[in-house]
């Protein structure tokens, strides 16, 4: 029980998340999570103004299964298998937040000073939150997959189109982190 | 039967994510510092084993559950829309520190401010579908 309360090592962490691309193609579906923002907007009607998003979302009913599914499955995780023990990250990493103005790095899994009550409480704390969001839900359907789709299942089935976009990631997050976490923060 | 079968696949894909802190906004910062081998190996393996399974599959014409042939399309050929789209999503990824998946299983962990992210990303979503055809794929 105690190895299943502590955080999971990577190479016990990565064959597990494998197992779920597996288990979905064995059930006849594929790995895809981002697929989900585009079924919810069909959902929500925007079918009736741009084809894009007109299409059947009863047959994407598995996928939303498996977004609840992963709702529970993070509040299982933190309620019954967690011990609270501190994220493992660099020294370095520690210090380059602390540069930056994030205190607690590795507390918790999330920084308050992005996600807590407090950064809701500044117009600057509700930009970041919305420009991040904005930014993967259009960069994923643009890219047409996020990291399951094309790092995981892509890379997997050895899609050419899938390393390009992998690689658009990187250079995505280096600019991000390299270059603009500097001015952001 | 099948919503039960998804919904397990989904709380596994979450307990996962958590207990892997592939979750964590700080695992995605250090990825992106190369300063840990963390989400390189996660990442790794689940790619070096996807590559082997897929390729024993395809060998085998292994059958879904259902008995259905099992295939996985091709992504279309192009460059432009998988390295600009990439290049947005992976600033997008750096900054929410989560992706599409995450997002969810986030929530599930009780962080509600989630929702401003996924509310964000589907209104980005519905953004793309309105600009879809004014973009160089």
């Amino acid at each position: 029980m105690e190895i299943i309360l502590k955080p999971w090592p990577w190479y016990v962490s990565g064959p597990l998340i494998s197992l779920v691309m597996f288990s979905l193609v064995y059930f006849g579906k594929t790995f895809g999570m981002s697929s989900n923002l585009r079924t919810l907007c069909s959902i929500a009607g925007a079918g009736r103004y741009l084809p894009f998003f007109n299409f059947d979302w009863r047959q994407q009913r598995w996928n939303l299964t498996v977004v609840l599914g992963a709702v529970i499955g993070g509040f299982i995780a933190v309620t019954f298998l967690s011990d609270g023990s501190a994220i493992a990250l660099n020294p370095h990493t520690v210090e380059d937040l602390e540069t930056l103005g994030f205190m607690d790095a590795g507390k918790s899994l999330l920084p308050a000073e992005m996600f807590g009550p407090e950064a809701l409480g500044t117009i600057k704390g509700w930009f970041l939150l919305l420009v991040a969001g904005l930014l993967v839900g259009f960069g994923t359907r643009y890219a047409g997959g996020c990291t399951s789709g094309h790092a995981i299942t892509g890379l997997s089935n050895l899609q050419f189109p899938s390393l390009l976009a992998v690689i658009g990631f990187f250079a995505g997050g280096l600019l991000m982190i390299h270059l603009l976490f500097p001015i952001i923060f | 039967m099948k919503f039960i079968r998804f919904l397990s696949v989904g709380i596994f894909f979450g307990i996962v994510l958590v207990k892997s802190q592939a979750v964590s906004w700080y695992r995605i910062y250090e990825m992106f510092k190369f300063q840990s081998i963390h989400m390189y190996g996660i990442i790794g393996t689940a790619v070096i084993l996807g590559i082997v399974f897929l390729f024993f599959l395809k060998k085998r014409r292994m059958k879904s559950v259902d008995g259905h042939e099992i295939s996985l399309p091709d992504k279309e050929r192009s460059i432009y829309r998988y390295l600009l789209g990439g290049t947005i999503f992976g600033a997008g990824w750096a900054l929410a520190g989560a992706c599409p998946g995450p997002m969810y299983v986030l929530l599930g962990t009780g962080t509600l401010s989630m929702l401003i992210v996924i509310f964000a990303a589907l209104a980005g979503t519905l953004l793309y579908g309105m600009m879809k055809d004014y973009l160089p794929h």
